[in-house]
């Protein structure tokens, strides 16, 4: 015993001084600016790039976790996340655009995790065409301002770039009225069965954006929409990126291209903000509750006085509405909409991203978007180009001798992105049902569901421990 | 005495089996009644008609003057009429707090934008329904449990939560399916105690579906007997006791001496 707390104690007594918030405060703020600085000296010419921004950049993008799991005082957390989100990734983007993009892409993904955590996690309806609502949204903007040969361009219809911030809040007008549209057929269903009608109608949206080209060209079919409009860079944003650039002596890379990708950063940020009020307050109120009852019970619900045609609606199209302003955000920023960028396999991503994350919960959904999102788009790609660097200079691993030339081109992780993530998520079902950052009603409704006995809350502490959530309690 | 439940011929088929057949039931306000009958004699069939679960194929439901023909269960609920059930049905994930307060949806103003907003009538409301639903939990004698979560529980408690879940529709009147099954005596004398409030400090009428004979002829005023989906009987519980074809229904493959305990013990089974 004795020898077993002399080994505890300098351990236990680390973990109390990092508890401390200003050491812990102090700690985060090192983290961050470490991350910051090595990410953004990193040479691309280098031949270990590739790894080290595998690194780096998740390090970055999964900070705000941190700074939120921390001990450290609320105003400290939101300064944190506020000079992570407005100072820290903007200067990253000057230094690297390629980033930026990357984190636009992230935030898109994780508008996309929240809306459908809504639907799926807050009223428990199982909703695999998801996707289809984004594209309404990307297609409502994308129609008014594409230089394609719809009939909007031809009988002069187009919106101009200013349209957009209108068009966003039309995005989530739209979209709420085609969930609704769909929704009313379709949720008298239950589970299994509306999973394979949302499914079909999903599908359904696709094809008739794929063929509504005749006899009216609405959508350019199978070609899509290019050159879709952009929201104009306020001035100020431009001249201040000028001026950062001027001041910081960076070599004054192209700024326009840079400030557009700020404005989408900023904007995407925005929305994502809202969302996530959005859906706190639902969560927290009359109509959450009404969800989660149904999700528990739909039988109690109803007989309770839920009303379950009218809050599943209510609920699909909330869901809905947020994809549809994300929607119309990707058809900006992507200039080119089509058909092919909704598909099943998207829908299924962004479940899966809900589910990784942790199902029911808003940080969750952003966990789970983060680390799908970096994984599809980063991490396995990046492990690709590593290897392909280290072939082209014939390294060789020290001690077992291995020549990296040697290894099979088929054997390339971005060729097997999908098996990588389907074994992800079979490892994750076995070991984290309830996903990385698990809601604890979540985890007593799996309970429940798998007939285990009784667990309180408090007993099941120790699993809440592994999780950065612990340092809060 | 007003008539406040008139089921007039009821009859439910499903495929060849008549489970409720032409039953025609009155249930006076604020009276405690009970509706008996051995196992499969259509008695949660009748109720699941009354709150809109199944729809009747012929037959007549007044409820306070209002028909339930047609109404949704969500629409019973709204018009006064709340229910427990028969295997306790809560939602294992919430709070006790948070399942008094579902109970209460249907006599909420519910309005999207004012949940987003947070108007200062929402936040009222809010308050309100908090306030009404641990007053509804002292009520049924769970005072300072709201926080826990209800499938951790004792079952006891859980019946009491359905209780105070149903109660906070502010009811006229509740059904209740086999509120004491599974509950020891000392647990079944409390629940008759909480019936009686029910009735007496709230003015509810209740209805119960029970197999305990003790409960029911200690608490109610009025008895139905089911059997086969038919009404054989009904009256005081002095008449039902008398009633040889209640004895029959009951009794029936039994010896003479069997005691009500006994065929309770077994019905249970």
């Amino acid at each position: 015993m004795a020898t077993k707390s002399v080994s505890q104690s300098p351990w236990m007594n680390v973990r109390t001084t990092m508890r401390q918030p200003v050491v812990a405060g102090a700690l985060l703020v090192a983290y961050i600016l470490a991350a910051l600085l090595i990410l953004s000296n990193l040479d691309r010419g280098s031949l270990w790039f590739p790894l080290y921004s595998t690194l780096a950049f998740p390090a970055l993008v999964l900070s705000p976790f941190i700074i939120l799991a921390s001990p450290v005082r609320t105003p400290l957390k939101v300064i944190l996340v506020a000079l992570l989100l407005f100072v820290a990734i903007p200067y990253l983007g000057m230094r690297d655009s390629s980033y930026l993009e990357l984190i636009i892409q992230i935030c898109i993904f994780a508008g996309l995790a929240l809306g459908l955590n809504i639907v799926v996690g807050f009223a428990g309806l199982l909703d695999l065409g998801y996707i289809a609502f984004f594209a309404v949204g990307a297609y409502t903007w994308a129609m008014f301002t594409s230089q394609a040969n719809t009939v909007f361009n031809i009988n002069g219809w187009l919106v101009s770039g200013a349209a957009f911030y209108g068009f966003i809040f039309l995005g989530v007008v739209v979209a709420a009225v085609v969930g609704i549209l769909l929704g009313l057929p379709v949720l008298r269903l239950r589970g299994d069965y509306l999973a394979i009608v949302t499914l079909g109608f999903g599908e359904m949206i696709r094809v008739i954006a794929n063929n509504l080209d005749k006899p009216i060209n609405f959508t350019n079919g199978s070609q899509g929409l290019f050159d879709v409009g952009r929201p104009p860079v306020p001035p100020l944003l431009y001249n201040s990126v000028v001026g950062a650039e001027a001041m910081l002596g960076f070599p004054i890379a192209n700024a326009t291209p840079l400030s557009q990708q700020l404005l989408f950063y900023f904007i995407a940020i925005g929305i994502i903000a809202l969302i996530i009020i959005v859906a706190r307050r639902l969560d927290n109120s009359p109509i959450g509750r009404a969800w989660t009852a149904i999700r528990e019970d739909e039988v109690a619900a109803i007989a309770m006085g839920v009303p379950l045609v009218r809050m599943k609606l209510m609920a699909f199209a909330m869901g809905a509405s947020f994809a549809g302003a994300i929607g119309v955000l990707y058809g900006a920023k992507q200039t080119f909409v089509s058909p092919e960028s909704f598909s099943l396999i998207q829908s299924i991503s962004i479940l899966a991203m809900v589910i990784v994350g942790g199902i029911g919960g808003i940080r969750g959904a952003l966990f789970g978007a983060v680390i799908v999102t970096l994984l599809n788009l980063l991490v396995l790609k990046n492990l690709s180009l590593q290897i392909n660097a280290l072939r082209n200079v014939d390294f060789i691993v020290p001690i077992i001798n291995f020549h990296i030339r040697d290894w099979p081109t088929q054997l390339e992780p971005a060729k097997y992105e999908r098996l990588i993530f389907g074994l992800l998520l079979i490892v994750m079902m076995i070991f984290r049902p309830a996903g990385l950052l698990p809601e604890p009603r979540r985890k007593m409704e799996l309970l429940e569901a798998k007939g285990e006995e009784p667990v309180t809350v408090t007993a099941e502490n120790p699993v809440v421990t592994a999780q950065p959530d612990a340092g809060k309690a | 005495m007003t008539i406040i439940l008139d089921v007039r011929d009821l009859t439910k088929k499903f495929g060849g089996l008549t489970a409720v057949n032409n039953v025609t039931i009155g249930i006076e306000e604020r009276s405690i009644s009970a509706i008996i009958g051995p196992n499969g004699a259509g008695k949660t069939t009748l109720f699941n008609l009354l709150t809109g679960i199944y729809k009747p194929d012929s037959g007549t439901m007044l409820f306070n003057g209002r028909s339930l023909i047609g109404l949704r269960p969500d629409q019973v609920n709204a018009a006064g009429m709340a229910r427990t059930f028969q295997s306790i049905r809560l939602f294992p994930g919430m709070t006790v707090l948070e399942n008094v307060m579902v109970g209460m949806h249907s006599r909420l103003n519910i309005s999207l934008p004012a949940t987003l907003l947070r108007t200062p009538g929402f936040q009222i409301q809010e308050k309100k329904v908090k306030q009404k639903a641990s007053d509804l939990l002292r009520f049924v004698g769970l005072a300072g449990k709201g926080d826990e979560v209800s499938r951790n529980l004792p079952y006891g408690d859980q019946r009491r939560i359905e209780i105070a879940r149903a109660l906070a529709s502010d009811p006229k009147l509740i059904l209740l399916d086999e509120p004491t099954a599974g509950m020891n005596p000392q647990e079944s004398a409390a629940a008759m105690g909480l019936f009686r409030r029910v009735r007496d400090e709230l003015g509810i009428t209740v209805v119960l579906i029970e197999h305990d004979m003790k409960v029911v002829m200690g608490i109610s005023e009025h008895i139905t007997v089911l059997d086969y989906g038919q009404k054989i009987a009904e009256g005081t519980p002095a008449d039902i006791r008398a009633n040889p074809r209640v004895i029959e229904a009951y009794l029936g493959r039994r010896a003479a001496g069997t005691t009500e305990q006994e065929v309770s013990a077994e019905v249970e089974l």
